[in-house]
């Protein structure tokens, strides 16, 4: 229980950053905590203790019970798409560093047009 | 076990608080890092290794484009003491905190208890995935044909990022 | 983008060859131990990411690079789509239909059409990685000229 606790708190860091930075560089990194928050978050779910990986011998079947591997599943496709969101709002962000000069988004409200 | 994974959930949170409060967003971003892989090896604590594998590769990449991004750019924080609006900021901000509060307690209210996980849907995954499929990794055997879909989606979004990616990133129309 | 010292190029060429092959390793193992296309794919991007960190821009031609991971992105992709609609077509009408023999559990060859998509996937995922990475040293080379 304190485990599921702690990350919540780690997901509301990255609310915390989110609602208060003004620059564009923080707001992305305070989104990638609250990322990392979920899978950690998720993969503690489908935790069993003392049981092992998803991954069988030869034999196909295993001796000791299998953590769930339907989290780790959703995990794995959620990161790359982490990844590849990442760069997108890094990419925009650069673009709006050229044109207005700063990371600022009050700046950036206020230089309309 | 618990405490282990407890000590480091901690310091990733020392981190994040490091990387949102930092006065440089170099050390900003090193901090997230530190996020990252620490997440890495409670992915080792939690007997996921392909995850593992996938988030020390993709955190990498994510610090190389970021720093790529910052020294482009400029590297300092901004002044972040003037607001006009910060008493209603601090209000939304703490209704938020509530409401997902109250969220969290409902939601974890129907879990049990770490390390107690029952098999519902994954049973028939778990008994049955090797024999179908012939994979002996679970995860991909899941990946790949119970879940297909979700896969296909996923390389959907991955290619799309990469488009946009290209669009906004021309300067110059292409001929 | 200026490359770096002989050592770091010498090194970094050294290294490369056996991240790549690392890559290609875990994504056709990817059935049998743990990784798969994901993995593999992000790890085959980082041995191009170095190669091209190291060597600098003048060492390759940038938008050719592009336009080239790019077109394979795209392949990747549809070659996936492909594949998952020959599933509906033959055997019964399911998408994303395990139509090939699963074979002998444990062997590389096996689990059916599981290896191909893995295969295709790494292709995608590196591709994209790759195509990233290439956009945003394209856009510093012309916005410092």
């Amino acid at each position: 229980m304190t485990l599921f606790i702690l990350c919540f708190l780690l997901f509301l860091v990255g609310i915390h950053g989110v609602l208060t930075r003004r620059n564009l560089i923080k707001v992305v990194i305070s989104l990638t905590v609250m990322e990392f928050s979920i899978f950690l978050m998720l993969a503690l779910i489908g935790y069993i203790s003392g049981a092992e990986a998803p991954i069988l011998g030869s034999e196909m079947v295993s001796g000791a019970p299998v953590v769930d591997p339907l989290p780790q599943a959703m995990v794995l496709t959620a990161i790359v798409i982490a990844l590849a969101t990442n760069a997108m709002l890094l990419t925009i962000a650069i673009r709006l560093y050229k044109k207005y000069g700063t990371f600022d988004i009050r700046r950036i409200n206020e230089l309309k047009g | 076990m618990e405490v282990m994974l407890s000590i480091i959930i901690c310091f990733m949170i020392i981190a994040a608080i490091v990387a949102i409060h930092a006065r440089d967003l170099l050390s900003a971003i090193i901090a997230q890092g530190f996020v990252g892989y620490g997440l890495v090896i409670c992915f080792l604590i939690l007997k996921a290794p392909d995850l593992a594998i996938v988030q020390i590769v993709v955190e990498t990449i994510t610090l190389i484009i970021m720093v790529a991004v910052v020294l482009d750019s400029s590297r300092l924080e901004l002044n972040v003491s003037f607001d006009r609006r910060k008493g209603g900021t601090t209000a939304v901000t703490f209704i938020f905190i509530i409401v997902l509060l109250v969220y969290f307690n409902r939601a974890i209210s129907g879990l049990s208890k770490f390390g107690e996980h029952t098999l519902r849907m994954s049973e028939a995954y778990v008994t049955d995935a090797a024999s179908q499929t012939g994979s002996l990794n679970l995860v991909t055997g899941i990946l790949w044909d119970f879940r297909g879909y979700d896969t296909l989606g996923e390389a959907t979004v991955l290619f799309t990022a990469a488009i946009g990616v290209l669009t906004i990133l021309r300067l110059t129309g292409k001929k | 983008m200026q490359g770096m010292s002989v050592i770091v190029k010498k090194i970094a060429q050294l290294m490369s060859g056996l991240i790549f092959v690392y890559g290609v390793y875990i994504i056709t193992h990817g059935h049998l131990t743990p990784g798969g296309g994901f993995a593999g794919g992000a790890l085959v991007a980082g041995a191009f990411i170095l190669l091209i960190l190291a060597n600098g821009s003048e060492y390759i031609k940038l938008k050719r690079q592009e336009e080239g991971s790019s077109v394979v992105e795209s392949t990747a992709v549809l070659l996936v789509l492909v594949l998952a609609t020959t599933g509906l077509v033959a055997g019964s009408l399911v998408f994303f239909n395990n139509f090939l023999p699963t074979g002998i559990p444990g062997r590389l060859i096996s689990a059916g059409v599981i290896p191909l998509y893995n295969i295709f996937i790494g292709m995608e995922v590196a591709a994209a990685l790759i195509t990233i990475f290439l956009a945003l040293v394209i856009y510093k080379e012309e916005i410092s000229k």
